[in-house]
Parts: C-alpha cells; sequence; structure tokens
C-alpha cells in the first residue's frame, strides 16, 4: 500500500508530479491537523503558559510564576470542588458498572421485551442533557415534586433533592446515572467477546450456581469492556459542568461545584484567567494521569481471549 | 416445573420495574405538559388528565424564540458535519494508504487527542476564538469541532481492510488517486462514515457546554441553550407545566428520530466501545 510513488511509472518523466505525490499525504492530513493543532494541542500549552501569569482578559498580563499555583493549593474553595468531584466520581462509577454489568447479563439475550427495555433505557443517553434536567428538576421539586409525594405515602419525610447540601451532589449523579445507564448496558451486551453462550452452556453441565458462574466466567470475558468503561466513566465524571450548570449552579453554597465548574466560574465569571489556568493544568493532571494508568494497566493484566 | 414459573414471574417482575424506572420521567414529562398551572401544584397530583391543555404548547412555542434556536441548531450542525466529513476522509485516507515522514508523529497526534476532553482546554480555546474575534458567530462553534479524532482512527481502521488488489486493479486501469477513493474507498467504508456522521449529529445537536462557555449572548445559541431560557422566562410563576410542553416539542423529533432509526443509532454506539 505503501510503495506507489515507485511504482507509477509516469512519475519519473514529470518533476512536478514527483513533488506533488510527495505533497499529497501532507495535504490530505492538513485540514484535521490544523483543526486540533488550533483548537486542541496549542491551547493545552497556551494553558501552561497562562496559568503563570495574573490576567482578567482586558488588562496587560503580569507574570507571577507560580503563585497561582500556591494560591490554588491553599484555596479552600478549589479543594472542595475536587473534593466534591472525587465523591461524585465515587457515586457515579461504580452505580453505572455495578448496574450496567447486572442489568447486561440480565437482558443479554435477544428476546422482544429484552429488545424494547434496551431501547428505552438507551433514549435518555442521546436526548439533550438539558431535557432530562428539566424533567427531573420537576420531579424532584420539593413541595410538588413526584418523588416526595411518593415517599409521603410510605411516610417518609421530604427530601430536598437538589436543593439540600447532603443530597445535591447525590441528586446529580442519579440523574447522569439514570440518563447514560443504557449506554453502559449497550457497549456491554455489544462487547467483542460477547458473553458466549457456550461458557453459560458448560456452567450449566456442571451445575455450578449462576453467581460463581457470572464471577468465574462472564466477568472475566467482559473484562477488557468493563476498563474501558471505567476509564470512560472515570473521566467523563471529572469534566462534570453540564448537569452541575444547569441543575444547581454549584449550589447550595458550592455543595456541588466541581472542578470543571469551579475553572468556568474563576475565568468567565471572575475573570481570572491565570488562576482558572492553573486549575486547568491540575485537571490536566489528574486526566492525564488516568489515561496513562489505563494504558500501563492494559498492556499486561486484562484479559483478553 | 415449579421453580421455573417462579423463575419467569421473578423475571416479568424485574423487566417490568426496568421499564417503569425509564418510562415514567417521560410519562411525567408529558403528563404535567398538558396540565394547567394549578393542576401542576395540587396535592396528590394528578396520574391522568381529562381536559388535556393543548395551548400549554402554543405558551411554550412563544416563550421563547423557537425558530432562532432552532435555524441556529441547524447551521451549527450541518457546518460540523460537512466540514468534518471534509477534514477526515482525506487525513483516514493519508494515513491509511501512504507513508510519509512523520506519519507515526502525525497519527501518534490523532490518537493523543481522543484524550484530551473539551472541558479541559474550553478557556483557551474561548481566549484563541476572541483574538481571532469569532466570538459569537457561527465559526466559534463549528471550528472546534471541526475534526474528529475518533471518526479519523475509526475510518482508517476501515480503509487498511479494504483489499489492495482492488486498489491495484484501479491503478491497472489508471484510475486517478481521487477517483479512487471516491468510487472504491469512500463506498466501501460507506456504513462507517454513516456511523460517524449520525454520531457527530447527535453529539452536536445536543451539545450544550461549547455553546455555554463559548457564546456570551444569543446571537448563535443553539436550542439546547436557548431551552434554558424557557425556565428563566417561566421563573417567575415557575409554570412547570409550560417547561414541560416546550420540553416535549424539543424531545419529540428526537423520539421519533430514535424509533425509526433506532437499530442505525444503537450499532452506532455500541461501535464506539471497540476502539
Amino acid at each position: 500500500m505503501t510503495k506507489k510513488v515507485k511504482d507509477q511509472p509516469a512519475m519519473k518523466e514529470r518533476p512536478g508530479l514527483v513533488i506533488w505525490n510527495k505533497a499529497l499525504p501532507y495535504i490530505m492530513v492538513a485540514p484535521a491537523m490544523i483543526i486540533f493543532a488550533v483548537f486542541v494541542i496549542y491551547p493545552l500549552f497556551y494553558m501552561i503558559y497562562v496559568s503563570f501569569f495574573n490576567w482578567n482578559m482586558i488588562s496587560e498580563m503580569k507574570f507571577v510564576g507560580l503563585q497561582n499555583y500556591t494560591k490554588m493549593f491553599s484555596d479552600k474553595t478549589f479543594w472542595q470542588a475536587l473534593g466534591n468531584t472525587v465523591i461524585y466520581v465515587l457515586m457515579y462509577v461504580p452505580a453505572s458498572m455495578i448496574l450496567g454489568t447486572l442489568i447486561a447479563v440480565f437482558i443479554q439475550k435477544s428476546t422482544r421485551l429484552n429488545k424494547i427495555l434496551q431501547n428505552i433505557m438507551f433514549l435518555p443517553y442521546i436526548i439533550s442533557l438539558v431535557s432530562i434536567s428539566f424533567i427531573w428538576m420537576w420531579m424532584m421539586n420539593y413541595d410538588k415534586g413526584l418523588f416526595n409525594y411518593v415517599l409521603s405515602l410510605f411516610g417518609i419525610e421530604a427530601v430536598n433533592w437538589l436543593g439540600g447540601s447532603d443530597t445535591a451532589l447525590f441528586s446529580l449523579a442519579l440523574v447522569n446515572v439514570w440518563k447514560s445507564l443504557g449506554y453502559y448496558v449497550l457497549i456491554i451486551v455489544a462487547a467483542p467477546q460477547g458473553i458466549p453462550g457456550y461458557l453459560y452452556e458448560a456452567a450449566a453441565l456442571d451445575r455450578s450456581n449462576p453467581v460463581t458462574t457470572f464471577f468465574k466466567a462472564t466477568l472475566p470475558m467482559l473484562s477488557p469492556t468493563l476498563f474501558y468503561l471505567l476509564l470512560m466513566g472515570i473521566i467523563a465524571a471529572f469534566k462534570t459542568f453540564d448537569s452541575v450548570s444547569i441543575m444547581t449552579s454549584g449550589g447550595p453554597g458550592n455543595a456541588t461545584d466541581t472542578i470543571v465548574y469551579e475553572l468556568y466560574k474563576q475565568g468567565f465569571v471572575s475573570y481570572r484567567v491565570g488562576y482558572a489556568s492553573a486549575m486547568g493544568v491540575a485537571l490536566m493532571v489528574i486526566v492525564g494521569g488516568i489515561s496513562i494508568f489505563y494504558f500501563a494497566v492494559l498492556q499486561k493484566r486484562v484479559h483478553y481471549q | 416445573m415449579k421453580k421455573i414459573s417462579i423463575l419467569k414471574i421473578g423475571k416479568w417482575l424485574l423487566s417490568a420495574v426496568l421499564f417503569l424506572i425509564f418510562f415514567i420521567p417521560f410519562y411525567w414529562m408529558a403528563l404535567t405538559s398538558l396540565e394547567t398551572t394549578a393542576q401542576t401544584l395540587q396535592t396528590p397530583p394528578l396520574f391522568f388528565v381529562l381536559k388535556p391543555q393543548f395551548e400549554n404548547f402554543v405558551t411554550a412555542f412563544n416563550a421563547i424564540d423557537y425558530l432562532h434556536y432552532f435555524k441556529n441548531s441547524v447551521i451549527v450542525t450541518a457546518g460540523v458535519l460537512i466540514i468534518q466529513m471534509v477534514t477526515v476522509v482525506p487525513a483516514a485516507y493519508a494515513f491509511a494508504r501512504y507513508e510519509f515522514v512523520g506519519k507515526g508523529l502525525l497519527f501518534g497526534l490523532v490518537l493523543a487527542t481522543t484524550m484530551i476532553p473539551s472541558q479541559l482546554v474550553f478557556l483557551p480555546v474561548f481566549l484563541i476564538l476572541s483574538k481571532m474575534g469569532l466570538i459569537n458567530t457561527y465559526w466559534s462553534l463549528i471550528l472546534p469541532q471541526a475534526a474528529s479524532a475518533f471518526g479519523i482512527f475509526m475510518l482508517r481502521q476501515n480503509f487498511m481492510q479494504v483489499p489492495k488488489d482492488l486498489i491495484e486493479a484501479a491503478r491497472m486501469d489508471k484510475a486517478g488517486e481521487f477517483k479512487i477513493v471516491f468510487q472504491i474507498m469512500i463506498p466501501m467504508a460507506r456504513s462507517t462514515i454513516v456511523t460517524l456522521a449520525l454520531l457527530t449529529f447527535i453529539s452536536t445537536w445536543n451539545d450544550y457546554f461549547w455553546v455555554k462557555v463559548l457564546t456570551t449572548n444569543e446571537t448563535v445559541r443553539t436550542l439546547s441553550m436557548g431551552m434554558t431560557m424557557l425556565r428563566e422566562v417561566e421563573s417567575g410563576l415557575v409554570s412547570n407545566n409550560i417547561v414541560m410542553a416546550g420540553n416535549l416539542i424539543m424531545l419529540v423529533p428526537v423520539i421519533i428520530a430514535f424509533i425509526l432509526a433506532q437499530k442505525q443509532i444503537l450499532k452506532a454506539f455500541a461501535y464506539t466501545g471497540v476502539k
């Protein structure tokens, strides 16, 4: 596939064509590479650069060395946002992974009922988070919402879902698990190695119980897929912004302030661009670290058939 | 026999619970959209309506400049789709079929790009776009998404699987590179291209993040952002019936599209898991 430049006899005759053929691959990748360079790669370096300055987008940039970083490490709000994000990750990721796996095993046989279940579970995933959030904000309404009414039927006191500082982060995680669970189920059901039927048949012949089959056969077979979902889930949870912005604006107090939302507030509300950039670098280290860890582990650990 | 039937009932019950968990929020939205404001505020809440208030939809439609946001959504989504085709297809082809100096490095860059979320770079991207004077223009929402690293990666795999003999035969027939791309490669990779386009369409249409961080007024804001105005317009009273009616107007096209193309959509998303 690679030697076409030499293969074509016509080219020796026309030097212009040789240059054209040499340049062609570069011309073909150029548009995409320019977009990546300008809107992904350069911004990363630019962000690192800006993080050493004090800047409000209007005034002159003022070099301050590591001051933004020292400020960040002693900033209670930053730590709170980081803490909130970690708690959110710890709620969202295990819930999605465990429920996703169990439901996938439950509906993996392709019957009509299972197809219907898979479809309705997947629907929220392709709907705008704004729409989903509006529905849930209404159902979670403190006075008139469906949830508190149902709780009241069981004599349980009304929960201030999105308005309580103890419950707001949990409520956000709940909405997002509901929204994306269908995706987790889909990816697990469609796993390349699948959940092979013969394993179940073998297990049935051995009369091993379903729980043993699940842990000894199903989970190992699924592990590459689950590991991939784990990475994606952690990164998705770490970059949570949309649901915070739509449903709670980081509140009440700072109870649902996440790193990306705090970064947004510092940059676009307080115009502390240098400081926000330092937070961006911190997030980059975290996300990059997770990705590197993933690929390092992937190289040796996960079971591939 | 008895054990099997208990198992079956359990399965049915569990299926029903699952179905309801995902169905009730949609039902609640539709129900609320047909109630009067007074009905939304009563306890116990209604579980069905006898006199549906269809005028809620008119109120919701007039509450925000729906057509303005709709137009913006169409322009941004179409722009991203078209430009992505122009950037992704040739790049994927070059990475699949040519050897050139720096190929490994450039492809490594593409792979690295798939791991960099937009939530990481939005602040510098805003600064760059504002230096270019593009904030509050359609370009500000199109350009940052104008190339897809995931798309290049997937399409390259696909192009590499096209049998070499087929290309050699075409070359024997003196077909030029462009003819080979358009008459052999693209038709062979058609289903991947459709899949990628579908994924881009859904993510761009629903996108809230870029619109939120890259616009400072309503000029080019899209539906997902415009919708949040629905709540603000109504927030004096929080008329949830109107908010839900506006929400339903937004959702009906998506739900219809999903019902019509659910197989392709599920296939497309299943594809994102096999990286």
